[in-house]
């Protein structure tokens, strides 16, 4: 007994070395997600200290240089009541990926804890969860976003609710299969025999060998929650200006003067919407490469 | 197989009512009720008050739901104010063009990103492989309405190649059949492209990995050992395989497309159910909100069922049980 979880430990810990030690080796050796990265920390290093390279703030107000193209004073311009454009991009940027940021622990939350007792205890659990799953993931998405927006009005925490609210089925599903395939594997019937706590069984046994699957879903969730919310922010039923999100900046060119004149309304936050959402997926892509040792080739 | 279908078919059923009901309760919830506007001015007053008696805001949450279960399987969804029509006519009006729209954005999805994931597939890792997974990431990550404006400006705005707003140009309004379908269709060309981009960018990436799988099979080896032509090898033996999953893909990307819709039609001001649904949120027009929600659910079911019959039907490995 005591060899045997001797054994253990040191396999455990020289494998998780390895492991995650692996994992970094074949993910650095991809410049293209390496790119990704770096540029995805510069994007979020601008939005967390703008206060501190910008000279204006979030919603000062001048008049009179309201209305002015990109210069060596604005980098961005200032928009129609002379707010200075280059600082409200980065700080959309902060209610942007925030937003995604907590989207994707809640519904990783919400996931996580239903697919792994749904691939755990199996039977009625699982039927019950699954089903429920199947109903959440038949809703037409945008439309029932849309239409909880209308009802519950729209407020920064109420989108945040009703987007992982909405979204944990995925998760669920990926935890719950890889736990379905892992409870067959010898190791997990040597801890039934072994008499181990479900607990300890679900947290120190499988959790572990699910986390790889996770680390790459929070990844790839990041980028579709980018897009989510800055499309119901760009149909004017996300965040309400004045907070400003990459989603509703872009919104001021369905202005048609505004989108044939006036590019640094709308271009910016675009292309920054386009840069993170292109990263996050190149990067989830790498890390799913390079956790999967099937897929090298 | 046509047992299969049937009770495919009934499983839908619970899970359209769940929807339905979590539809209703959430609508329910909100201010101004569903029940205070649903009525027909044009009704007459003894059908006015049975339905007054049956919407009554002051009943149970459940009777409500199933009153207005039995009235909408009546096909009567209430009516919309602001259009001064009933709601089910509304929907019926511009579901046309939703319907238009996602249909040819779905045809160019599919011939552009089905062969170009196949080209990608058997020169993986070459230039054009790489060239092509490239333009997919891109296409993946750039978000219709950004896209969408760029091509507005570039295309429509600037250069005028194209109308900047709506279905029909309004001096056609007395044309006949044939310019009317082309003024339409001439419409639809910039939307189309922009809700297929993201399309072609699914399409290519789920055609080559799949591709990929299949090319790795043993079969193939031994279809190249016998000396058959790359080209008989290719379509004939692996992309009839590489195909199953594709087709499952054109069930399940029917939400995608509607999402995509409602921002198209916002962007190009076309008369769809996207469009028609914002505002609806705007007016607080909840009849309409609840129709289309219920129209649009029934949708993606039936895409989810599509794509479970086909799959069975490709694959003549699935058992239907």
């Amino acid at each position: 007994m005591t060899t045997m979880s001797g054994n253990g430990m040191t396999l455990e810990s020289s494998k998780k070395y390895s492991y995650w030690g692996g994992v970094w080796d074949r993910l650095r050796k991809n410049k293209l997600a390496m790119v990704s990265l770096v540029v995805l920390f510069i994007i979020i290093l601008c939005c967390i200290f703008v206060p501190i390279f910008s000279k204006y703030t979030l919603s000062e107000v001048t008049m009179a240089d309201r209305d002015q193209a990109p210069s060596a004073v604005h980098w961005l311009g200032t928009d129609n009541i002379g707010r200075d454009l280059f600082t409200r991009l980065f700080y959309g940027g902060r209610v942007s990926l925030g937003v995604a940021v907590a989207v994707t622990a809640l519904e990783c939350i919400i996931g996580v804890i239903l697919g792994s007792l749904a691939g755990f205890f199996g039977g009625k659990v699982d039927t019950a969860i699954m089903r429920i799953s199947e109903i959440f993931m038949c809703f037409p998405f945008l439309m029932i976003c849309i239409t909880l927006q209308a009802v519950f009005g729209n407020s920064i925490r109420t989108l945040i609710i009703i987007l992982s609210v909405l979204s944990w089925p995925s998760i669920a599903r990926i935890v719950r299969g890889q736990i379905l395939s892992l409870r067959e594997m010898d190791y997990m019937e040597a801890c039934r025999a072994l008499g181990i706590s479900n607990k300890r069984q679900i947290f120190k046994h499988l959790f572990p060998n699910v986390l790889a699957y996770i680390i790459v879903y929070i990844t790839l969730s990041m980028a579709s929650v980018i897009l989510t919310e800055t499309s119901l922010s760009f149909l004017g039923l996300g965040v309400n200006p004045p907070t400003p999100t990459w989603g509703n900046l872009i919104q001021e060119a369905r202005n048609l003067y505004i989108l044939q004149h006036k590019w640094w309304y709308w271009v910016p936050p675009g292309l920054m919407i386009f840069l993170s959402i292109l990263c996050f997926n190149i990067l989830g892509d790498g890390l799913r490469d390079a956790i999967d040792p099937k897929m090298q080739k | 197989m046509k047992n299969y279908i049937i009770r495919r078919l009934l499983q839908i059923i619970p899970v359209f009512l769940g929807i339905l009901f979590i539809l209703f309760f959430i609508i329910d919830k909100a201010p101004g009720s569903i029940t205070s506007n649903i009525m027909d001015p044009t009704m007459t007053p003894e059908l006015k008050a049975a339905l007054q008696e049956k919407l009554d805001p002051s009943l149970p949450f459940y009777v409500k739901f199933f009153n207005w279960l039995s009235e909408a399987m009546k096909g009567n969804f209430g009516y919309s104010f602001k259009h001064y029509r009933p709601v089910i006519d509304v929907i019926g009006d511009n579901i046309g063009c939703t319907f238009a729209l996602s249909l040819v954005a779905l045809i160019i999805a599919m011939l552009i990103g089905i062969p170009c994931g196949i080209i990608s597939a058997t020169k993986q890792y070459s230039l054009v492989d790489n060239g092509l997974t490239v333009l997919s990431l891109v296409g993946l990550a750039l978000p219709t309405f950004f896209f969408g404006l760029l091509l507005l400006k570039v295309l429509a705005v600037d250069m005028k190649l194209f109308p900047i707003f709506g279905l029909m140009n309004p001096l056609n309004a007395k044309a006949d059949f044939w310019t009317k379908l082309g003024d339409q269709a001439y419409h639809l060309v910039l939307p189309a492209i922009v809700l297929g981009f993201a399309e072609i960018a699914s399409f290519m990436r789920y055609t080559r990995s799949s591709m990929l799988e299949v090319i790795r099979s043993d079969y193939i080896r031994t279809a190249r050992a016998k000396g058959l032509s790359e080209k008989i090898v290719i379509y004939r033996h692996a992309f009839r395989n590489a195909m199953i999953p594709i087709v499952t893909l054109i069930g399940f990307r029917l939400p995608g497309l509607i999402s995509g819709a409602v921002m198209t039609e916002t962007i190009f001001s076309l008369p769809g159910v996207g469009k028609l649904s914002v505002e609806a949120v705007s007016t607080r027009n909840y009849p309409l909100l609840l129709g289309i929600n219920a129209m649009l659910t029934l949708a993606t079911l039936f895409g989810t069922l599509v794509a479970d019959i086909l799959y069975a039907a490709v694959d003549p490995r699935i058992k239907y049980h």
